[in-house]
């Protein structure tokens, strides 16, 4: 029996999970070594210590060798994994916060500065596509502020705007404009010359022709530079908060980096990848909404 | 009937950086209800003449006159149906002509656009296919939108740029037939570009003439002598047919190109062949001409 190509698909990228995890297994077994029998092998001094830093070397060494500074095993990265997703919303003060919580703060940024991106990039776009000489103006300054990176911007905005949080969505802002003016402005500047040769033959005022013929003409274009701006913001979020900090995915993963709890960090950069893949096929749908067949 | 509803005055049109104009001294005019094809050879400024008419491209020299007022911009007295269609893609049938249709009519209501698209969408022979979009359509069905579409704004005058030069004998056949029957019924007033000899004696009451470029010029005025019911199936059964297809072709064949430089005359001649007085070239027994291509 012949099965389907995304069957057959779907089965090695099964297998190659299970390779992956499977590897995984195999090494986290042979470098963990056998944790010192804990209690036991300590000299008081050491174990008060232990009970000054938080930690319980009588109860821990009996149960479960907790090996937060190692990288972590499977049994122990599902378990972590489960605890995360099990209650994500919880809030325990500025250090303890749920994944959901911490997701929430970055995507609210992302969305905030993003949006503040559209609403200045489109319209933007717009007026540069449809003038060859603002094109041609404003070319210089797009071409030199266009490869900034977005962090390099962030002294500035903490100095002039004296609020992290603000600064945050301005890293934002900056880096997910350029994708969206430049598509925008392409997508409009090449929408069909008949199609707006038929406008003007009907007479059809100026704003119902942005409206009507060149903004769906574009929409494609357009929806093409909103999602390759998506992707850059999703990008760049992560390493904004880690400078700003206080919340966010960000600071999460840079805290529990600081705390020295890989299973944490692990399971952070695994739900960064997940959020920013279901971010694309928003976009990606949206885009295939607008798109025509010509 | 008014015979000067379109006046057009030594039009010319020299592009930046050419030596010569393409043409100059474009001297015709259309009555009201009359339906005009304009040949040529590429390159003698057709769809450029066209386009001035449209209003979407200006002279170097010249005037264009419509009902006595000077032609400035583009218009909703004057359909354009374009070369390429020109439809939109991402509207259905339905949409693309009601685009035009609420250009036309800003204030009528949704069920009154709607009603007079599917009448003009009938008209065409496409109320199957009016919530499809062009990309599901034939190139036939396509240029039949934009046949639907340009008269669907009722205007003075149509403009047609070649409309049938992309498609296949019969489809072309069908929709001649079908322009036919609706300028018939309409009486509109019709300048159109063609390339094909055939197709402009079928459908034109006059068939301008336009010598080669550089300084292209309308040379003649063809009169179409034949009546005005001519029918694709049985035009080739009338002698006077040969007349006027044998002057057509010997024009573009042999004497354009000795007209071009502005050799030809500004002021057009108005010929109407096998009537005439001098003696046209004895048209050959019917039967032994090939027509160049044959119409089914």
């Amino acid at each position: 029996m012949k099965l389907s190509l995304g069957l057959r698909a779907g089965l090695v990228s099964v297998l190659l999970l299970a390779l992956v995890l499977a590897v995984w297994h195999l090494a986290t077994l042979t470098s963990s070594p056998a944790v010192p029998a804990a209690a036991a092998t300590l000299t008081p001094e050491q174990v008060e210590y232990a009970r000054l830093m938080g930690k319980d070397p009588a109860a821990s060494g009996a149960t479960s060798p907790v090996q937060k500074a190692g990288f972590p095993t499977l049994g122990q990265m599902g378990a972590v994994v489960l605890k995360n997703l099990s209650d994500p919303f919880f809030d325990n003060g500025p250090n303890d916060k749920g994944i959901g919580v911490q997701l929430a703060y970055s995507l609210g940024r992302v969305g905030l500065g993003y949006l503040l991106a559209a609403l200045v990039a489109i319209p933007l776009g717009f007026v540069i596509g449809m003038s060859p000489l603002l094109q041609r103006a404003l070319d210089p300054f797009i071409q030199v502020l266009k490869p900034i990176s977005p962090l390099a911007w962030m002294p500035l905005a903490l100095y002039t705007i004296k609020d992290s949080a603000i600064s945050g969505i301005f890293v934002i802002f900056i880096c997910s404009i350029w994708p969206m003016l430049l598509n925008t402005a392409f997508g409009v500047a090449s929408v069909r010359r008949e199609w707006l040769n038929v406008a003007r033959t009907l007479e059809v005022t100026r704003m119902r022709t942005a409206f009507e013929v060149i903004l769906p003409a574009a929409a494609p274009t357009i929806l093409t530079g909103m999602r390759i701006s998506m992707g850059i913001a999703w990008l760049v979020i992560v390493a904004a908060e880690m400078l700003v900090g206080g919340t966010g995915i960000g600071y999460f993963v840079w805290n529990e980096w600081n705390n020295l709890s890989l299973p944490n960090v692990i399971f952070a950069i695994l739900m960064i990848g997940v959020v920013g893949m279901l971010l694309d096929l928003l976009f990606a749908r949206l885009q295939r909404a607008v798109t025509y067949v010509d | 009937m008014s015979t000067e509803f379109l006046k057009v005055e030594g039009l010319g049109k020299r592009f930046p950086g050419a030596a010569e104009p393409v043409f100059d001294g474009v001297n015709f005019d259309i009555a009201e209800g009359e339906f005009v094809c304009i040949i040529g050879h590429s390159g003698c400024g057709k769809t450029t003449i066209l386009n001035v008419l449209a209003g979407l491209e200006s002279a170097t020299t010249g005037h264009v006159f419509m009902d006595r007022r000077e032609v400035a911009g583009p218009g909703l007295e004057r359909g354009v149906v374009f070369q390429g269609h020109a439809l939109m893609p991402w509207l259905t049938v339905r949409g693309n002509i009601g685009f035009a249709v609420r250009s036309r009519w800003p204030d009528w209501s949704r069920s009154r656009v709607d009603e007079h698209v599917e009448k003009y969408v009938a008209l065409v022979g496409l109320s199957g296919a009016i919530d499809k979009r062009p990309s599901a359509l034939s190139g036939g069905m396509k240029q039949r939108v934009g046949i639907a579409r340009a008269f669907a704004i009722q205007p003075r005058m149509l403009l047609l740029d070649e409309p049938f030069g992309a498609l296949d004998a019969l489809t072309r056949g069908t929709i001649q037939d079908e322009l036919l029957r609706i300028c018939a019924q309409t009486h509109q007033t019709v300048f159109m570009i063609t390339h094909d000899v055939d197709e402009a004696i079928l459908l034109a009451d006059r068939i301008l003439l336009m010598s080669n470029g550089p300084q292209a010029r309308v040379a003649e005025i063809v009169n179409n002598t034949m009546p005005r019911d001519r029918q694709r199936a049985t035009l080739h059964h009338d002698p006077q047919y040969y007349r006027i297809r044998n002057h057509l072709v010997d024009f573009l064949v042999a004497r354009s190109k000795d007209l071009s430089h502005g050799r030809a005359p500004a002021q057009p001649l108005h010929v109407s062949p096998g009537l005439d007085p001098e003696p046209a070239p004895e048209p050959s027994p019917q039967g032994t001409v090939v027509p160049l291509r044959h119409v089914a």
